[in-house]
């Protein structure tokens, strides 16, 4: 363990001293989506079926002792949808979907023979030829890994693989050789805009909080992801702590804080416990805690655990959660840099920002600035999930266009029986419930937070997902509408009662209720909760009933006109007939009917009586020549 | 007025004169916009939404949380905002609870008015089910959570200006509901009855409890004797109802118009408030002479007597052991009217006539009962008062002011200006000035006592003696000079305690007044009123000295004590019988109550619970022993805390339950 005189070059002559001591690195993903796929007793088995064979493993590095092999756990390698993921370094292997049974080929395959295991490498899902390296699966490819970069790789519960590769020598940097005011400029002229959504430029953000005389300032990490299908922020907690920490400890130097809160929610159960080990190291080590690298400044951390509310992510409703109030937002002014935290300047940021900061500050403003846009410099990650052959989390720089993430990284569309369906795409949900989705006359746009704004979503804090032709549209609006008014804290009228009643309006129009003002007032009342909620939980609440009104509008008046949903979704639209030229009189459907609604002969065409049937769609399923329409 | 401090308000210049907020600016320009959540008194909230105005530069924002700014250009009702307006009471009313019919506050409500004014002729929304339970279990509010538009004012007035927080928010989205702590009825948790919460209630979701039909039985009951007690801040504000000004003194027509009801006879709690100053003044006096325990603090508000019991029981011998003027009066008139008026006991009926909603729960104290009948039969408020009026097709503004009985009508000013805060301090003055200084001064005014900030000091010499006074309003400014006193930052001799901002006269049982600014106007009526009678001094008082005379000797006699004074007990906020967490109990089951509050479970309760779940198992105590996991005992420094039968275990640990628990089950 280190101590309190700490030295970050020694620590990183140690730590390369002792690394070059092992031959082969084994590194599980100990990421949630891994953990829940069994990934710990994949580590397990590896590492017993190693000592089996006699090769010299080590769990821990120790300076002491060459090794065959050192097995570590590391953070979200990223690719979950192939998890359990181990890499096998220096080769560079990936083996995706490892078991504990396949083990012992692991070992001897690749360990002693060096050679990738061919059964579980990565299947090009078109082409079908394995790939051996994870730099060559596509997915890989075509990213660019900054931020999550030693995510993955690295083995988030040891501090000193994280100073090994130059772990906090920006923190050094900002507190030794920067004033504040230096430290905000860079990161002003970097242009980083905050991940959490709203895309607020961070250095204005620290300079505004800087500029407030107070006594007593405060960072907050901004840790309560809750977008559905969003795991960006967790990913980092648990995959590169010591980075949050780090940025964290850079922006209380900006602003002059000299404490501060990381706020996990506690839905992330092992983002908590790596982020809690983190902060104690850090402690242990000198890195947090008092006269911070000699320069008389001190800066402590808290690790506190949310309480499962979506809006404590909203950060007024944050403050008032971590002061032991009920997490409801209050109206700014006064902004948390002028009022936050107990009254005082607070600069609350997200993880993924707070984690992009120590590479800016370490590579400097121009360097970050070759990446991205000039609206967005820099990088994004994105939870890419839905009708996509590949998901998983993903890293691109601003301006990387939807064709690319969707159809280069995401190996394109899958149908609704997961196979490729080059033609299948319908649209992309960005930005979760704050956001709205996208058509394909937008596959090529650039995305920045520019560009998605100007198109009625938002980047938000990352979620992409992708629908093929099957998803009917009007649901996904009713899904994030819904969980809008579950999360909603109940505090402003537009945001209470107009999602409840926009949620209302969505159940008239998929079961068949709707009427043609059905439309007008849901647009009516989305304009009304946009302009006039209290906070952005509820300004954004609207976006995907807007945006989808807006590009899929033909869709809605089916529902809602013909009483028709055109992709079938909406059962209670459902209006089953039988072709009479494509029924065979086979009875299975009569068989089938759960309400005894189908009549009809043997080999005669048969008939189905509307007023009995339910729609639910059971005689589609049996009819062995399509035969049966709409439903 | 200058470029400075102007601002543009539709067009149309505005000064800027230190307003807190935009609303602010653009209501004193004669633009009434809407609001519920609003309170000058009261923090920003920021959640009706309907302030919203649209700033040049700054889009539609709440004018209530916007500070005003010079050179601002503020539109009030541009298409977009009217039509959002509209919208959002839309959304409100289609989740409330539209009875406007039968809702007793039909024709005051806020939502049903803007609902009007702001031209809503149709609800486009489905409507909610509202099926709410309603809270009907104490005897001074009714909870209606079905009309409850979460504008949570109450919640803010409850906590803020009384600091105790007995409602709050739970739940989320369209399933957020204001309810007591635990979910429990309002009688279980520490509400103190002041009904703060029901006076800022823009709708009917809080309203004090009705006690109208009782006293038409008693009224219709041929064997019943019924008189009517009037409280000091009633004849200054019943008038509103029928359209006369706040502050207007209508004492006579309310005579008249409770004889027409068919009361038998009406008199004055400020009679009884004259009493009330001769004692008090009198314990204080000795207290200050004998050197006991100061400062004195009021009693005459039951609302700070039950908060007073609730969180500072150390300083409970504080109080004044005063009764109310409320229940001063009804004990001397069980004692004393059946005589006068030629009547058995048992028919007379005692109905007191108050601004208040905690006197409701103050007449069922078991204390003040004289054996089987209460003191007080039954408490209406002002707004029933009104009601019954309305009701009995009475024209109040038509009546010929009528007398009140004697002797317990007669009283002298100072037992009028009771109802406005200062105004026991300075009724105690006027008879203490007349005690210590040996010099009859009829007309002596104290009017330094006067006025309505939260909080007034004021350091009196009567004579020889010098006395230091202070003067609260709201329960949360009572309990941070409380505060002060415990940690030495202040001293005093005397503490007057009102719970109601400005006193009485703004008690929740008042006509309904959304605009603070017009309890100065009720304050000045009863200044009024002191003036225009004949007498000033409470000890000037010739029914009052009859009455020692002939009834209760000497001011502080036996007697006097029995019927005037009382006594006060440390009360538990929360009633809670906790949860049985083995199978549910029985009588004959020895119960072990486990507190698993926050300051307990630190404290290891959770594992000391766990413990003893596995040792009555392990013993096959299942059917003997219940054992119930519970919230805080109010011992919260001495836990983890167990009871054990009748026993209270602090600081408890496994060993000392398993002992008494061999030691009791034997019994069982």
């Amino acid at each position: 363990m280190l101590t309190k005189t700490l030295n970050l070059e020694s620590v990183q002559h140690e730590f390369d001293a002792k690394i070059a001591r092992i031959k082969r690195r084994v590194v599980i993903c100990a990421g949630t989506g891994c953990v829940a796929n069994g990934s710990l007793k994949v580590y397990q088995a590896l590492a017993e079926a190693i000592a089996e064979k006699q090769l010299d493993v080590v769990l821990e590095l120790n300076e002491e002792k060459d090794a065959d092999v050192y097995v570590s756990k590391s953070g979200c390698q990223g690719f979950c949808q192939a998890g359990p993921l181990v890499s096998i370094e220096p080769e560079g292997f990936l083996l995706c979907k490892v078991r504990p049974e396949d083990v012992q080929e692991v070992v001897e395959t690749a360990l002693i023979g060096g050679q990738p295991v061919e059964r579980l490498l990565y299947k090009h899902p078109v082409e079908g030829h394995a790939i051996a390296k994870r730099n060559e699966i596509p997915f890989y490819q075509r990213q660019n890994r900054y931020v999550l970069g030693d995510c993955g790789i690295l083995n988030p519960e040891d501090i000193e693989e994280y100073i090994a590769r130059g772990g906090y020598s920006a923190a050094r940097k900002a507190f030794v050789e920067m004033t504040p005011e230096a430290v905000c400029e860079e990161i002003r002229v970097a242009g980083l805009r905050g991940r959490g959504g709203g895309g607020f430029p961070t250095g204005l953000k620290w300079q505004l909080t800087l500029a407030q005389a107070a006594e007593k300032k405060y960072v907050i990490c901004n840790g309560d992801e809750g977008d559905p299908g969003a795991f960006m922020d967790r990913s980092l907690m648990e995959g590169n702590p010591h980075r949050v920490i780090e940025g964290m400890m850079i922006a209380a130097r900006a602003i002059g804080a000299d404490e501060g809160y990381v706020y996990v929610r506690a839905e992330y159960p092992l983002a908590v416990q790596r982020v809690r080990k983190a902060v104690a190291d850090a402690e242990q080590a000198g890195l947090l805690g008092e006269n911070l690298f000699g320069s008389g400044l001190a800066f402590t951390l808290h690790v506190m655990e949310g309480a499962g509310a979506f809006v404590c992510g909203e950060e007024t409703a944050m403050i008032a959660s971590i002061e032991g109030q009920r997490g409801m937002p209050r109206p700014k002014p006064p902004f948390p840099a002028q009022s936050g935290l107990w009254g005082k300047p607070t600069v609350i940021n997200n993880v993924e920002t707070l984690a992009t900061v120590p590479l800016i500050i370490r590579d400097g403003s121009s360097r970050y600035r070759t990446l991205g846009t000039e609206d967005s410099p820099g990088t994004k990650t994105f939870a890419l999930t839905g009708h996509v052959a590949n998901t998983g989390l993903i890293e691109v720089p601003f301006g990387t266009t939807l064709r690319e993430i969707i159809f280069d990284i995401g190996g394109g569309i899958t149908d609704k029986y997961g196979n490729p369906d080059p033609n299948g795409f319908k649209a992309v949900q960005i930005g979760g419930p704050s956001g709205g989705c996208l058509t394909d006359e937008y596959l090529d746009l650039p995305l920045d937070f520019g560009s998605v704004k100007k198109i009625g979503a938002m980047i938000g804090s990352g979620g992409l997902v992708v629908m093929n032709q099957d998803t009917c549209i009007v649901q996904v609006a009713r899904f994030f509408m819904q969980f809008t008014q579950n999360e909603s804290c109940g505090k402003c009228v537009p945001c209470r009662e107009g999602t409840k009643q926009m949620l209302a309006l969505l159940d008239d129009i998929i079961e068949g209720r709707a009427d043609d003002t059905t439309l007008r007032l849901l647009e009516d009342l989305a304009e009304a909760v946009q302009l006039g909620s209290l906070c952005g939980l509820g300004k954004t609440a609207p976006n995907p009933v807007l945006s989808t009104l807006r590009y899929f509008r033909d869709e809605c008046e089916a529902h809602i006109l013909q009483k028709r949903c055109p992709t079938g979704q909406c059962k209670a639209l459902a209006r089953p007939e039988i072709v009479a030229s494509l029924c065979k009189g086979c009875t299975a459907c009569v068989r089938k009917c759960p309400v005894g609604a189908i009549s009809g002969e043997r080999r005669q065409p048969h008939h189905l009586n509307a007023n009995l049937c339910i729609r639910c769609g059971a005689c589609a399923q049996v009819c062995k020549f399509n035969a049966i329409v709409g439903v | 007025m200058t470029e400075q401090n102007t601002l543009t308000l539709n067009g149309r210049p505005v000064a800027i004169n230190g307003e807190k907020n935009l609303l602010e600016v653009i209501r004193k320009a004669n633009i009434d916009l809407p609001t519920f959540c609003y309170h000058s008194e009261l923090s920003i909230y920021g959640a009706c939404r309907l302030c919203i105005v649209e700033i040049e530069g700054m889009g539609i924002q709440t004018s209530c949380s916007i500070a005003p700014a010079a050179g601002m250009k503020v539109r009030t009702h541009t298409d977009r905002l009217r039509k959002m307006r509209r919208i959002y009471l839309e959304l409100l009313l289609a989740n409330h609870h539209q009875k406007c019919t039968t809702c007793v506050k039909n024709s005051m409500c806020k939502l049903q008015d803007l609902a009007a004014r702001l031209g809503v002729d149709q609800v486009r929304f489905k409507m909610g089910e509202n099926t709410k339970p309603i809270d009907n279990t104490n005897p001074s509010l009714v909870r209606d959570p079905n009309k409850c538009i979460l504008c949570g004012d109450c919640v803010r007035a409850c906590s803020e200006i009384q600091g105790i927080g007995a409602i709050d928010f739970v739940n989320r989205g369209a399933g957020t509901t204001v309810v007591p702590a635990f979910g429990k009825p309002l009688n279980q948790v520490d509400c103190v009855y002041c009904g703060l919460c029901a006076s800022v209630c823009p709708t009917g979701a809080i309203t004090p409890k009705p006690q109208i039909e009782t006293v038409w039985q008693a009224i219709g009951d041929s064997q019943k004797t019924v008189v009517a007690q009037i409280a000091p801040a009633v004849r200054v504000a019943l008038g509103e109802m029928f359209g006369l000004e706040s502050g207007q003194v209508s004492t006579g027509k309310i005579v008249a118009a409770l004889k027409m009801l068919g009361f038998d006879k009406v008199y004055d709690t400020s009679y009884a408030a004259d009493l009330t100053v001769l004692e008090e003044t009198t314990e204080f006096l000795t207290r200050k002479q004998q050197g006991k325990k100061l400062p004195q603090f009021t009693s005459c508000c039951p609302a700070w007597v039950k908060f007073a019991e609730q969180y500072l029981p150390d300083y409970l011998p504080n109080l004044s052991s005063c009764r109310s003027p409320q229940q001063m009066f009804g004990a001397l008139a069980k004692r004393t009217l059946p005589e006068h008026l030629k009547i058995e006991a048992e028919n007379l009926f005692v109905v007191s006539i108050m601004p208040c909603t905690a006197k409701k729960f103050e007449a069922a104290r078991p204390e003040f009962r004289t054996g089987p009948h209460p003191d007080v039969d039954a408490v209406l408020t002002t707004q029933e008062l009104g009601q019954m009026i309305r009701q009995a097709g009475i024209r109040f503004n038509d009546l010929t002011p009528e007398s009140l009985d004697m002797p317990m009508g007669f009283k002298t000013g100072a037992g009028v200006i009771f109802g406005t805060t200062g105004g026991v301090t300075e009724a105690v003055l006027r008879y203490a000035a007349e005690v210590l200084t040996h010099v009859k001064n009829e007309t002596a005014e104290f009017v330094e006592v006067r006025g309505m900030e939260g909080v007034r000091e004021k350091t009196i010499t009567l004579g020889q003696v010098t006395l230091k006074i202070a003067i609260v309003h709201g329960l949360k400014n009572a309990r941070d000079l409380v505060e002060a006193l415990r940690s030495g930052r202040a001293n005093y001799d005397f503490v007057e305690v009102m719970a109601c901002p400005a006193g009485c006269i703004s008690g929740a049982g008042q006509p309904v007044m959304y605009d603070p600014r017009g309890r100065a106007l009720r304050a000045e009526g009863l200044y009024n009123a002191d003036r225009t009678l004949q007498l000033h001094a409470p000890q000037d008082n010739p029914y009052l000295q009859r009455c020692y005379q002939e009834t209760l000797g000497s001011i502080g006699s036996k007697l006097a004590h029995e019927l005037l004074h009382t006594h006060y007990q440390h009360r538990k906020r929360f009633d809670d019988a906790g949860f049985s967490v083995t199978d549910n109990g029985t009588d004959e089951k020895l119960p072990v109550s486990v507190c698993v509050g926050t300051s307990c479970y630190v404290r290891g309760s959770q594992k000391l619970l766990e413990q003893i779940l596995s040792f009555v198992k392990e013993n096959g105590l299942d059917d003997s022993v219940d054992v119930r996991a519970t919230f805080c005992f109010e011992q919260c420094d001495r836990g983890p805390t167990v009871r054990i039968g009748r026993m209270v275990l602090n600081k408890c640990t496994f060993e000392q339950v398993r002992f008494e628990l061999q030691k009791q089950t034997a019994l069982v």
